[in-house]
């Protein structure tokens, strides 16, 4: 019943399924397929070959979603409408996770399966898994976001948003690269920033249940940090066009000394040896002196539950995480891991040596609102923050509050 | 059937004797054209009759594919809500400016170019391929090259002519941006449909004309013009429905941030990345009612048709 009903939703409302049903129905020879959808991952396709040598009566094949986040979830939400049985086993950013267990999407782990998964997973990256209460996902990498900055220029990296800004003044002013790249251009980037703000200030957008738009005080305090970086002299001009990628390049361009970024920069610098020499990380500033509550990224793997082949699939998932290839991931891919105890391993040291930091990050990260409106919560803070120069900190908190609470009650239009 | 009785008062005698005169051999031709009609017909309304219907069907219900439990119908309420919504509107300004701007300055550019590839004598075949070059690029990979264009570091044209500001990161130059882009991409086809129209000037007339000593000038407005007229305004039609459906470009160029959103864009927002059934429906309905009502306008009020027709579009 519920399927017939999303197919023919989507015949309607979204008319663009036809050529994807297409794509990976195939079990060729014999065997069970179990298709993994995944963004590209440059060295995930080794994983998988790893896991196909151990799997038992199925073959795992890798078909890569689109780059950006965006496309990734249209794609699987819109297959998904449509009651696609060619996806088993799907990477989701941690932000979806919700939204399509709501929807029935994507199966429960339950039994063997659940206790697999919360086994040695790290508590932040797991509670990005969970629903009501319930397990949904498998957390397979997790991030979080740290200061970068260039070793030669700065002794001793600033603590807070104030000194950070002073201390690139302080360079520009000698004539030196002082500016501070980060992401805000109108997308998720500018969401991650904003959520590591306000609850670094101590603040709150939602409320725990994730069905009221709370925007307090202390999320007002958060604004007035960004608005102050925005039209600051450290800032860089294509700031509010900037996503991470463009933040990294600059830097490693040479006109900057400072970066807020993902760990996959250390990674990418190792192209560059002259410039990774010199690339050094430092805790997220905080808003006022006490803890930065970073935002924690990352993709868990979910199973598909119009998949024909849940119990394969489940199966796959826990190859697919498992340590060894969490610690090849991290080595080669810059994706830090979600199993505690690959951390302590010893091979980790040399190639991921800001692990320790990244640990210290996840204890205090926050998950960004857990609601299944996450993408029109993410769409709305985007345009209304946008361009974070703009910003009126009263006046904008005003109007996040009401515009959110029309997008989590499904009942406004979307920018 | 229309022959019988739009046919002028006095030819064909308005009774039932008419009717009846319709001999046995004109009822099996018509038969006979009907059904070669109706796989056509049948295709149309199941591609897009039926779409159309389900979506008006949608966009009276509350729906979202988020909250399958909280579906209702609601009636028009979906409609006051996106007509009374700012970002509509803002949407719907965007989308008008550049539709207006970019035709307008499409027209008068296609018009230069179809005359001088009308007039080229030497090497007229290239000329002609060349200029249609920026038609025949895919208009995504056409957008990607301009917005590196214009982006601050790697782009000749932020760095020349902007000197060094992000114009895509500011409402105003970005939507210019976008304009620039969609002229530069149809006036081509622009030129192409109405060179198809200078094909209907006949020399005789315009030597006539030159003979009665008109200028330059003159033979344009007063000759080429008037009989050009039924390919300028199909040649205005197509590219006014096609400019207001404007979506890639500005997909590529600024995602629609800072307020640039099209239409399409906020429909495509609403309805496939926010899932959102009865709102996108609801917006969906509201492009297809504009799309009629500027074909609609053009038909009646300008007497658009096709191009060698007469102008029985006009009533």
């Amino acid at each position: 019943m519920k399927g017939a009903g999303h197919r023919l939703a989507a015949v309607g409302g979204v008319a663009l399924v036809a050529a994807s049903v297409l794509a990976g129905c195939g079990s060729g020879d014999g065997g069970v397929t179990i298709n993994v959808y995944k963004y590209p991952q440059e060295n995930f396709q080794k994983i998988v070959d790893r896991c196909n040598d151990e799997a038992d009566g199925y073959r795992i094949v890798y078909h890569k979603l689109p780059r950006e986040s965006d496309g990734q979830r249209e794609q699987l939400v819109r297959r998904l409408a449509a009651g696609d049985t060619g996806m088993d086993v799907l990477s989701l950013d941690i932000t979806w996770t919700a939204e399509l267990a709501k929807a029935g999407w994507i199966r429960e782990f339950t039994g063997a399966a659940k206790s697999a998964v919360e086994e040695g997973t790290l508590e932040t990256p797991l509670a990005t898994a969970r629903y009501e209460g319930r397990l949904y996902a498998a957390p397979d990498n997790t991030n979080v976001q740290l200061l970068w900055y260039r070793g030669d220029l700065v002794p001793t990296p600033p603590k807070t948003w104030d000194e950070l800004i002073e201390a690139g003044a302080r360079l520009r002013a000698e004539g030196k690269p002082g500016l501070v790249e980060a992401q805000g251009k109108q997308y998720e980037g500018l969401v991650v920033l904003f959520n590591t703000l306000v609850n670094s200030a101590g603040g709150r957008i939602l409320d725990e249940d994730g069905a009221k738009a709370v925007v307090d005080d202390k999320a007002v305090q958060a604004l007035e940090v960004l608005k102050k970086f925005a039209t600051s002299d450290v800032v860089d001009p294509s700031f509010s066009n900037f996503a991470e990628d463009d933040a990294r390049l600059a830097m490693e361009n040479g006109k900057a000394a400072f970066q807020l970024n993902w760990p996959f920069v250390y990674a990418a610098a190792q192209k560059n040896p002259e410039f990774a020499a010199k690339l050094k990380w430092a805790p997220f500033p905080s808003v006022d002196g006490g803890e930065s509550k970073v935002t924690v990224g990352g993709n868990n793997y979910a199973v598909s539950a119009f998949s024909p082949h849940a119990e394969q699939s489940f199966d796959a998932v826990s190859c697919l995480r498992n340590a060894e290839n969490q610690k090849f991931a991290a080595i080669n891919d810059g994706v830090p891991p979600t199993l505690e105890s690959v951390y302590d391993d010893p091979e980790m040291a040399k190639p991921y040596p800001m692990k320790e930091s990244i640990l210290e990050a996840l204890k205090t990260a926050s998950v960004r609102p857990r609601t299944p409106a996450y993408q029109n919560v993410s769409t709305v803070i985007s345009t209304i923050l946008s361009p974070p120069a703009d910003i009126d900190p009263r006046a904008t908190a005003d109007r996040l509050r009401e515009e959110l609470q029309d997008a989590l009650d499904s009942k406004g239009v979307l920018p | 059937m229309s022959q019988a009785v739009t046919g002028e008062t006095g030819r064909v005698t308005p009774s039932p004797k008419a009717k009846a005169a319709i001999s046995e051999g004109k009822k099996a031709e018509r038969r006979l054209g009907l059904l070669l009609c109706a796989p056509a017909v049948l295709v149309m309304a199941a591609v897009a009759g039926w779409p159309i219907i389900y979506s008006v069907w949608l966009s009276l219900q509350r729906y979202d594919l988020k909250f399958p439990d909280r579906r209702e119908f609601v009636g028009l309420d979906n409609y006051v809500t996106v007509l009374t919504n700012g970002y509509w509107w803002n949407a719907m300004w965007i989308t008008v400016v550049i539709t207006v701007v970019s035709v307008l300055i499409e027209l008068a550019l296609g018009m230069a170019l179809a005359l001088i590839m009308h007039r080229t004598l030497v090497g007229r075949g290239i000329v002609r391929t060349s200029t249609l070059i920026p038609y025949g690029i895919v208009t995504v990979v056409a957008a990607f090259s301009w917005r590196y264009a214009w982006t601050p570091g790697t782009g000749y044209l932020a760095e020349t002519i902007a000197g060094g500001e992000p114009v895509l990161t500011q409402k105003v130059p970005a939507v210019l941006v976008v304009i620039l882009a969609e002229i530069w991409k149809t006036t081509p086809f622009m030129a192409l449909l109405l060179m198809a129209g200078l094909a209907l000037v006949p020399d005789d007339l315009l030597k006539a004309a030159a003979m009665d000593g008109a200028n330059a000038w003159q033979r344009f407005t007063k000759v080429m013009l008037p009989v050009m007229k039924p390919a300028i305004l199909v040649a205005l039609l197509f590219r006014t429905l096609d400019a207001f459906r404007i979506f890639d470009n500005l997909f590529v160029l600024t995602g629609g941030s800072q307020g640039t959103t099209s239409v399409s864009m906020v429909t495509y927002n609403n309805l496939i990345k926010g899932l959102n059934l009865g709102i996108g429906s609801t917006m969906s309905v509201l492009i297809f009612l504009t799309v009629a009502l500027i074909a609609l306008v053009f038909i009646k009020l300008f007497g658009t048709s096709a191009p060698g027709s007469d102008n029985s579009g006009r009533r």
